[in-house]
Parts: C-alpha cells; structure tokens; sequence
C-alpha cells in the first residue's frame, strides 16, 4: 500500500472571510421547480460565556423535499431540479448575533441500514476563533415519529438530543423554526465526527 | 438506479490538524466544543456536498490584479499561486471549488471591520476570488503578494503572510478552510495560529517558490498543493471491517 498523503491542516476563517464566504443572497435556496414546504430556520451562536458569536459562519447541505441531493453520487430516479443546490450559508449579524436561512424542507434520505434518515440539514460552523470546523444537524420539531426512528439522533444521549432539533414557531407559516448552537456549556451542541 | 452511492472515506486525521482550543490563540478558549465529539458512521449526507454542484454554477474569477474591474492593475509583488487539490491517495480532485480572500500588499483587508491598521487600501485590489480545479485536479491564481498586518491576540502580534483558502470538495467531509502561507517567513514561529497546527503537518500551509512557475517579465511562481480526506482503498476497507 502505498503511503498516504498527509491532510493539509484547518485555520481558521478569521474575521475578514466575509469578503468572499457568505455574502448577500447566498443565505437563501429558492423553492425548486418539484415543489416543496418554505420554511426559514433562524437562531443564534453562543459562545463558552453565553455571549452571542457575532462572526459565525454557517454553511449548509440539505437534500431536496423529495429526498434527493444535487451530487453525482446521488443516482436515484428522483424529480431533481438542476437549479436546486442544496446549500447555503449564513452569517451570524454583527450586532444581534442572528443568523437567517430561508430553504425548503428537505425530504428524507437513505440510512446505512435500508430505512430512512429523519429530514435534517447538515451544517458546519465556523468562525474567527475556530481553527476548525464543527458540524452538526438540524432536525425538525414537527417530526416526531421520523426522529424517533432516526439512527443518527437514536446515537446521541438522550438528554442530548434536544440541541439538534429545531423549535417549530407555533403558528407560524410559512414555517420558522428556531436553532440555537452552543459551542460550551450544560446544553452544549452534538457535534459530529465522520 | 435505486441506490445512490455511499462512499467509503478513510477516517479525518485529527492529529494533522490544531485542537479545537488552542489557548495562545486566545478566542478559541470559548469557542471550542468541551464534549467529545459524537462519532457516526457517515451517510449520504457526509459522502456528498456541495463541491460538484457549487463548482457548476460558479464563475471562474482567479485573477485578483485585475478583478476590481476599475481598468488598472492592483498594486504589490505580483505573484502566480497554483497547484493541485488531492485527496490522500494522491489523486487530484477536480471540480472542486476554491475560494480566497486577503490583505492588499500593504497587509490591508478591504473589510469594513478593519479599522485599526492605518495602512493604504488600494482602489484596484479587492483581495478575493475563486476557481475550479481542473479534470488533474489543478488550480491557478494571479494575484498580489499579502502584506504581514497586525492582529489583537497578544502584544505587537503580527500574522505573517497569508492568503485564506476555502476548499468545497466532492464531500461535506472534505470541507476544508485553511491558510497559505509563504516558505520562509520570520514571523513564523510568533505566530499561535499557523503553530496551532502540530509541528509535523504545519509545513503542508506552506507555498514553495517555483521558478517553473514563474513568467518571464510579469510574476514570481508559488506552488501550493492542498490534500483533502480520500476514499480507503479496498484492501483498507477490509481492515476497517
Ligand atoms: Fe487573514
């Protein structure tokens, strides 16, 4: 076996990334031409004092409401408009500490064991004061019986599993759902490795 | 076909790169995670992500000296930076979509947050731009030499050269933001965040002169290669199994 090459190091995004990473619009993924449930997904970062990170970058990688995504990898014979990308990102505001993604919801995607994976989006997080990224899920509050059956969520302590599931507005439509992320503490966010 | 394709990646090298918390790099201590990590095998939704997509609908832009569009070149050392993204087997990755942002010669951002370094903004240099790999996985900008610029961390901190590199690869676990930074600089050892990468990996930031690279009468030539997270081949994956 030959040997490996070594993985170049993270660094951080630093305080400037916004010149290029984030900018106007890139926070949006237009309903696409299948179809499918608008919602927006707001919330804020924390830092280890409570204090709100005032220059977190969010990205974002969701399927299509009918479960497909937009990769080479993903065959399947599913509607999939060309012009749905799937991601986004976001920035927390400078002041207030808010960040604002307006998507659709995303279908459900296969699990490794032939079942389906509840609706969620994938998101890294990353920030001036990070040297590397943290990734995380949102899933959804109105999803109950997907989640409970979800395996990835079925992993996590269940006193855990609350700071992965986003807080549906009551009443509100279209939908907006609240997702705080919590890099310290006793609610501290599940972040993944994969 | 009824099953979308799940590949097979070697685990993330942790130890290439910096710990979450990083105390010489003073705003990492709070904005580190404390829990372990939560360890799932990956989905569909880690083996793919935006790369491919982003890289179709993204025009290319990899000339920073003439992408301010105001009809005069940016002003500094005009330098051409390329290389290849590859995964750890060696194989370039094409279609993956690079993204950078920097300080002008002066080592200005033309940011609205930076307000402290009294050094010149250039009118004709914004200090970003993107390109794609090509089907060898090889990538080229010309743009203008960084200026070093001081930072708040500690007493007369000084980061030392450094161009931001975003890197959407063919999977969300291959994301990859890191620095380039140029072979020889003395600012190098001041600096906690290029040392916060551990001492055997750190070299991999670092762009080599290329006289190869190099264009008689207009630019200096860096190389810089970048290597994401690659599939196990199929002998590992026998291993890991
Ligand atoms: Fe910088």
């Amino acid at each position: 076996m030959s040997p490996k090459l070594g993985e170049t190091p993270s660094q951080t995004v630093g305080p400037y990334y916004s010149m290029r990473l984030g900018g106007e619009g890139q926070n949006v993924i237009p309903v696409p031409a299948e179809g499918g449930q608008r919602i927006t997904i707001t919330g804020k970062v924390f830092d280890g004092d409570r204090n709100h990170v005032e220059d977190a970058l969010l990205e974002f990688w969701q399927a299509n409401p009918g479960g497909r995504y937009n990769h080479p990898d993903d065959t399947r014979e599913l509607d999939l408009d060309p012009r749905f990308s799937g991601f986004a990102r976001a920035m927390s505001d400078f002041k207030t500490g808010t960040y604002r993604l307006e998507t659709v919801k995303p279908g459900r995607v296969p699990d490794l064991e032939g079942a389906f994976q509840a609706p969620h989006i994938s998101v890294v997080v990353q920030a001036r004061g990070m040297l590397d990224p943290v990734f995380t899920r949102i899933y959804f509050s109105d999803e109950e019986e997907a989640n409970h059956d979800d395996l990835i969520l079925r992993r996590v302590p269940e006193a855990r599993r609350g700071t992965l599931v986003a807080e549906l507005e009551p009443g509100s439509d279209p939908a907006i759902y609240w997702f705080d992320i919590r890099f310290q503490g006793e609610d501290e966010t599940v972040f993944f490795d994969f | 076909m009824t099953e979308p394709l799940i590949r097979h990646y070697g685990p993330k090298a942790y130890s290439d790169h910096p710990p979450f918390r990083y105390p010489d790099y003073k705003s990492t201590v709070k904005r580190s995670p404390t829990h372990d990590l939560l360890s799932i095998v990956a989905t569909l939704s880690e083996t793919t992500g935006p790369g491919p997509i982003w890289s179709d609908i993204s025009e290319e832009d990899a000339d920073l000296t003439l992408n301010a569009g105001t009809g005069s070149p940016a002003i500094g050392e005009r330098i051409i930076v390329t290389g290849h993204v590859l995964d750890e087997n060696g194989n370039g990755v094409p279609g993956t979509i690079l993204e950078i942002w920097q300080a002008n010669a002066c080592g200005r951002y033309a940011h609205w947050r930076e307000t402290a370094f009294p050094a010149p903004l250039d009118p004709n240099f914004l200090g970003v731009g993107q390109c794609r790999t090509n089907e060898t996985g090889e990538y080229r900008f010309t743009t203008i030499k960084p200026g070093p610029y001081p930072w708040g961390n500690h007493p007369n901190a000084w980061r030392p050269a450094h161009i931001h590199f975003s890197v959407l690869g063919p999977a969300l676990l291959t994301r990859l933001v890191t620095q380039m930074y140029f072979e020889g600089d003395p600012l190098f050892p001041l600096d906690p965040i290029y040392n916060s990468a551990p001492e055997h990996s750190r070299e991999r930031m670092v762009a080599h002169y290329d006289h190869d690279v190099t264009e008689e009468n207009w630019a200096l030539g860096y190389r810089f290669d970048i290597v994401l997270r690659g599939e196990l081949s199929m002998l590992e994956e026998l291993d890991e199994s």
